[in-house]
């Protein structure tokens, strides 16, 4: 069709990631045989990617795009690939290899996020300045993005692919949820992730993700309430608050502290500080909401507004959205007191 | 290998000119094409304004060539950068439209346009439409919307949004006058349509007299429920 020629759209409305996997006859968790029931193997990839062959690149201007005599020549020049969104490369995929198009504008950078683990679940906070080289682009971006009811995640790095990235991350995940009947836990999310920005190693992208969930353990639906007695013991280990640290340069790390983006060292310094298993939730908002608070003070690029999300085993629930410039007149204000205070 | 510096800003902007070395220039695929975008969200309306003019480096290409385009009844998406890839996207985008209408029998919403948007953008991540997009229009409940996009496919929503050339000497202005950012004991007045359009006109009329790149003639695209109202006004020429 003419129109789906244009926008590249081969087989946009052909949903042909039926699994071979043979559905669930009881709830239970069936052997599935992961190889040929792999997620993204056949799906109508939302993304195919055009990478640009250097060699048009070097070509004077004054040739661009015209056929010239001789046979492999041209078809170097006419030909363009396309590497799809999930693919199962034989050959690493040419974006590593072939030149980056020297770009115009500058992507957005720089940012303030941190998460970690305690007693009463992960909290997530991160500051929303989006600035692109020297200009504020956006001061109330949204750093942390919910991805399901009870996985959120911050982002750093260029602010389109972490966007983007989620969205996808999001789709696989809901899938992921209705063919196997369970929920992925954040581990498994985490791995997700990071197999499917592998193939971009090399390249531009950068994404630097924490997953903060909270894995419900595993439940035998098959076995009825009894089974779900049973487990208990091994709920335990496999419960709680979790936390992966997610990065487009191959680094996956499990942990219950990180800080990302270049307010990270400041954060750091806060953290290590204050932060215990013991925490009540509200010594931990305080303490993530001064950690945000003293990197934006010092980092150029983070700044603006303060968000935190926390998640307990009832899911993600969001905090008010704070504007620090207030926290600094406050603070300002606490000195000059103390200062007479100390005169006086 | 490309030598030299790297080329963030525009190629289009004066450089230095000293003596640094042999430099070796490689073809590039981009251009910078000019001109400033903006747009507004008010209550029940929504304006996308546009300068009119088209140059690159030191020469006008053309002193009409508004940068708003129509999509929908209720949409309009103002693209300023490069102007090659500026036509191309909209052409896929009016295609996508037609797309969506045949299958869904339905408009596309502007909420589902900025979706898409994204998505198409993204699609060249590696070889990205070097496009700054602003898309204004009415969302489903008939409030005025605003998406501003980077080049390569992030966006949210804003309330106004200034993209292009000028857009560093705009923003600031529309955050204290419509955002009453930075002041203190001012009453927030809800934006009029009227006022809207009012503080565009001064706001490009600023622009103009500072950016070589914005002048010429003023495109103001005023959407409503009743439909989208077109004004031209003249600015600047030299």
């Amino acid at each position: 069709m003419a129109l789906q020629d244009i926008c590249n759209f081969q087989d946009i409305f052909v949903d042909s990631s039926t699994t071979e996997c043979p559905s669930a006859l009881l709830g239970k968790k069936t052997g599935c045989n992961y190889v040929s029931a792999l997620p993204f193997q056949n799906s109508t990839s939302l993304f195919n990617f055009r990478i640009p062959l250097a060699e048009y690149l070097d070509e004077s201007p004054t040739q661009f795009g015209q056929i010239s005599t001789s046979q492999d020549h041209s078809t170097a020049l006419l030909q363009e690939s396309t590497i799809s969104c999930f693919p199962l490369p034989l050959s690493p995929p040419p974006a590593a290899s072939s030149q980056a198009v020297p770009l115009p504008f500058p992507m957005s950078h720089g940012t303030t996020t941190l998460a970690f683990a305690f007693q009463g679940g992960v909290l997530a906070a991160a500051d929303t300045r989006s600035s692109c080289s020297g200009l504020v682009a956006c001061p109330a971006s949204q750093k942390i993005l919910p991805i399901h009811s009870h996985l959120v995640s911050t982002t750093s790095g260029t602010s389109a692919d972490c966007a983007l990235w989620k969205r996808i991350l999001s789709r696989e995940l809901r899938l992921y949820q209705l063919r196997h009947r369970r929920q992925l836990s954040t581990g498994g999310a985490a791995k997700l992730l990071s197999h499917m920005l592998h193939p971009f190693k090399g390249t531009k992208l950068c994404v630097a993700a924490t997953l903060c969930g909270w894995d419900g353990g595993e439940v035998d639906g098959g076995h009825g309430t009894g089974g779900a007695q049973a487990d208990l013991g091994g709920c335990m280990k496999t419960c709680g608050p979790r936390l992966f640290y997610v990065c487009s340069d191959g680094t996956r790390l499990q942990g219950t502290l990180f800080s990302v983006g270049s307010g990270s060292p400041y954060a750091y310094s806060i953290l290590d500080q204050g932060v215990k298993w013991g925490l009540t939730v509200d010594e931990a908002t305080s303490i993530a909401r001064e950690a945000v608070y003293r990197a934006t003070h010092r980092d150029a690029y983070s700044g603006n507004n303060v968000d935190i999300y926390h998640i307990t085993s009832t899911g993600w629930t969001r905090r008010n959205r704070e504007d620090l410039k207030e926290e600094y007149y406050r603070e300002k204000e606490r000195k000059e007191r103390k200062m007479r205070l100390d005169m006086a | 290998d490309f030598t030299g510096q790297e080329n963030f800003g525009d190629n289009g902007k004066m450089k230095d000119y000293h003596y640094t070395g042999p430099v070796e220039h490689r073809f590039s695929p981009y251009a910078f094409n000019g001109g400033t975008v903006l747009a507004v969200a008010g209550e029940d309306f929504a304006i996308v304004a546009s300068d009119t003019r088209l140059s690159e480096g030191y020469s006008i290409h053309s002193r009409d060539s508004p940068k708003c385009y129509k999509l929908t009844d209720t949409t309009v998406i103002g693209c300023s950068g490069f102007h090659g890839d500026c036509l191309t996207l909209t052409k896929i985008i009016d295609a996508r439209l037609k797309m969506y209408k045949h299958s869904n029998n339905k408009t596309m919403t502007s909420g589902a346009i900025a979706a898409m948007l994204s998505t198409i953008l993204y699609s060249r991540r590696f070889f990205p439409y070097y496009v700054y997009n602003i898309i204004g229009g009415l969302d489903e409940e008939g409030k005025g919307a605003v998406y501003s996009f980077d080049p390569v496919g992030s966006y949210q929503r804003d309330t106004y949004k200034a993209g292009g050339s000028a857009s560093a000497m705009l923003q600031p202005l529309l955050d204290n006058q419509i955002g009453f950012k930075n002041m203190e004991g001012v009453q927030h007045v809800p934006l009029t349509k009227d006022k809207a359009v009012q503080l565009v006109k001064d706001v490009f009329i600023s622009a103009a007299e500072r950016d070589v790149y914005t002048g010429d003639a003023l495109r103001i695209c005023i959407i409503t429920k009743e439909g989208i109202n077109e004004q031209t006004l003249p600015l600047r020429k030299d």
